[in-house]
C-alpha cells in the first residue's frame, strides 16, 4: 500500500484508503516522540526545504520537529530575508532552490494552487503547508488523528465547525476528508462569512450556534481573524462572541463526550471563552502533539519510490 | 498432498521440500527455550522481543515454553524495523508501518531478537539500531526459527531452530498458525533469481 502521488496538494486527491494508511501510519510515529531519543535515521541524507510565504510557527515548527525527528536535514527559508523582496517570481524561487536538490519542498503560499503550480514545475515532492483560502492537508489530517484517537472513528460524527468559513482553509480540506470519511458536518457562522455553494462540499450550512452544536459529537472553533476586523464582516467582536463564541453554556448542548478542537491560534473572548478553551473537553494541544505524527508519517509515506517517479 | 498445478502464477514457486513440519517446528522451538535458559541460567532480566511480523508469534511461543519449563514470565516486546531500513528509497511500495511496542525498559535487560528466517543479516542489522535507540540492554542475542545462509553482515544467530543450506534462487517460507492457520517450514524452488527477502 502507498499514496498514489509523490506530492501532498490537498485532501481533495486522497482516496479514503489512502487517508486511512496515512493516519494508521501516524499511530506508529507517535511512539517515537514518547521515547528518550526522539529520532529515527529513516530520511538520513535527505533534505526538505520549508519554504513559507506567509508567518506560521506552529504549522512550521511543527514541520520541522517531523523532518528533524526522521533524521532528514532541513532549512527554512521565508520571504523577509530572500529574494523574493527583490522581486523574483515564485517559479524562480522553485527553480532556484530546486537546483540545490532537495527532496522535499514543504510549502506556504497565500495564493491558492500554488502548491500545485509548484508540483508542476519542481521534480522534488511538494507538501502543501496552506495555499490561500484553498487547502490545508496536514491540518485536516491531524484533527481527522485526533478526531479518531479520541472518538475511535470518524463515519457517523455530528460535527460543528465554526466560524470565519470564507476564508478559512481549515474549513476546505476538513470538508473533503470528512465527507470521504462518512460524517455529518454542519458550517456555522454569520452570512458574511460564509462562502456561496459550501453546501456543495458535503456540509450543511447553519446561521444559529445554538441549534447547531446540539447533540455534536465535535465542535471545531475557527480562528476570527483580526487583521481581517476593517472589512466590516461582522458589527463588534463583542456581537460576534455573543452569537458565535464558545461558551460553558453551549458546550452543554452537545454531547457528553464532546471534543472541542480548534486549529490555532486561538482568540481568547473572540471565538472562544477562556474556560472552554482550558477546560476538560477541549483537544487543542492534542492536536499540536498528534501535528508532529502526522506531518512524520506524511514525509515517510511520499519518500522514496523510483517506479513512482517514473510513472510522475 | 495434490501435485502443484502445472500453470502457476510467475511469483509464486513450488514447494521443493519441506523442512519443519508441525511437530518439528515444535520440538526445535523446546530446545531452543531450553538453551535460552542454559545459557542465561534463568530468566533474570531477560526480555524476547520479536520482529514484525513473524518473529512476534515465535516470541511469544517462546516465552510460553519457558514459563511452562521454569514457571516465570519473560516480557515479550514487538518491533517494527522499517524506519531503520536501509533500502527504504530504493523499494517502491512502503511496507505497511506497524507500532514497537516494547512495554518494558531495554536498559540493563538480557534482550533476545527473535525472527523466523536470517538470511542477508540486513533485517537484524536494522532491528540493532532500532533497539539501541530504545535504550542500552545488558546484551543483546540473536534466535532465528531459520538460517538459511547468503549474509551480507557480519551477524551470526545464538540460537537457531533449524539450519538450511540453500540456493539464492530458493525462497524459505513459513508458515504460522497465528498468521497462516498452520505450521510448517517449506523451502520453495522460484524460476527467478531472489530479490529482497530477509
Amino acid at each position: 500500500m502507498q499514496l498514489k502521488s509523490r506530492h501532498l496538494l490537498g485532501i481533495e486527491e486522497l482516496a479514503p484508503e489512502e487517508i486511512t494508511l496515512i493516519l494508521d501510519t501516524a499511530e506508529s510515529f507517535a511512539e517515537i516522540s514518547q521515547r528518550e531519543i526522539k529520532k529515527v535515521p529513516t530520511l538520513r541524507g535527505q533534505t526538505v526545504i520549508n519554504l513559507f510565504f506567509e508567518p506560521s510557527t506552529r504549522t512550521r515548527t511543527s514541520f520541522e520537529l517531523a523532518e528533524k525527528r526522521l533524521s532528514a536535514d532541513s532549512l527554512n527559508f521565508s520571504p523577509g530575508t530572500s529574494s523574493v523582496v527583490k522581486g523574483e517570481t515564485l517559479l524562480d524561487t522553485a527553480r532556484n532552490l530546486e537546483a540545490m536538490n532537495p527532496d522535499f519542498i514543504v510549502m506556504r503560499h497565500a495564493m491558492p494552487g500554488a502548491a500545485h503550480f509548484l508540483s508542476r514545475a519542481c521534480k522534488s515532492s511538494i507538501i502543501n503547508a496552506g495555499d490561500g483560502s484553498h487547502e490545508h492537508p496536514t491540518q485536516a489530517l491531524l484533527d481527522a488523528y485526533t478526531i479518531r484517537q479520541k472518538k475511535g472513528r470518524i463515519g457517523g460524527l455530528k460535527i460543528a465547525i465554526v466560524g470565519d468559513i470564507l476564508h478559512s482553509r481549515v474549513v476546505r480540506s476538513n470538508l473533503f476528508l470528512w465527507q470521504r470519511m462518512g460524517a455529518d458536518v454542519t458550517v456555522v457562522g454569520p452570512s458574511t462569512l460564509m462562502p456561496l455553494g459550501i453546501e456543495r462540499l458535503g456540509a450543511k450550512v447553519s446561521h444559529r450556534m445554538d441549534e447547531a452544536v446540539e447533540g455534536a459529537d465535535v465542535i471545531m472553533m475557527l480562528r476570527i481573524q483580526m487583521e481581517r476586523q476593517g472589512r466590516g464582516y461582522f458589527p463588534s467582536v463583542r456581537e460576534y462572541f455573543s452569537l458565535f463564541g464558545l461558551t460553558e453554556q453551549r458546550v452543554r448542548r452537545a454531547q457528553p463526550d464532546v471534543i472541542i478542537m480548534h486549529p490555532g491560534p486561538i482568540n481568547r473572548g473572540v471565538e472562544i471563552s477562556s474556560r472552554v478553551a482550558d477546560g476538560p473537553y477541549s483537544v487543542i494541544l492534542d492536536q499540536v502533539t498528534n501535528g508532529i505524527a502526522v506531518r512524520m508519517a506524511v514525509l515517510y509515506l511520499l519518500a522514496g519510490g523510483s517506479p513512482r517517479e517514473a510513472a510522475a | 498432498m495434490k501435485p502443484p498445478p502445472k500453470q502457476r502464477p510467475p511469483d509464486e514457486g513450488s514447494v521443493a521440500g519441506q523442512v519443519l513440519d508441525e511437530a518439528g517446528m515444535d520440538r526445535a522451538l523446546t530446545r531452543m527455550a531450553h538453551e535460552v535458559l542454559e545459557k542465561h541460567k534463568g530468566v533474570e532480566k531477560l526480555a524476547l522481543v520479536g520482529i514484525r511480523s513473524r518473529g512476534v508469534p515465535l516470541a511469544r511461543r517462546l516465552a510460553g515454553k519457558i514459563q511452562s519449563i521454569e514457571g516465570r514470565e519473560v516480557p515479550v516486546g514487538i518491533l517494527d524495523i522499517n524506519l531503520y531500513r536501509d533500502d527504504l528509497t530504493a523499494i517502491a511500495d512502503h511496507p505497511v508501518l506497524r507500532k514497537t511496542e516494547i512495554p518494558f525498559s531495554v536498559d540493563g535487560r538480557k534482550v533476545i531478537l527473535v525472527d523466523d528466517v536470517l538470511f542477508t543479516g540486513r533485517t537484524i542489522r536494522a532491528a540493532l539500531d532500532a533497539l539501541i535507540d530504545l535504550g542500552r540492554p545488558r546484551l543483546i542475542q540473536l534466535c532465528v526459527l531459520v538460517d538459511r545462509g547468503h549474509r551480507e553482515l557480519p551477524i551470526r544467530a545464538d540460537f537457531v531452530g533449524k539450519n538450511v543450506p540453500t540456493s539464492l534462487d530458493q525462497q524459505i517460507k513459513v508458515c504460522l498458525k497465528e498468521s497462516d492457520g498452520r505450521d510448517a517450514v517449506e523451502l520453495i524452488a522460484r524460476d527467478k533469481p531472489a530479490k529482497g527477502g530477509s
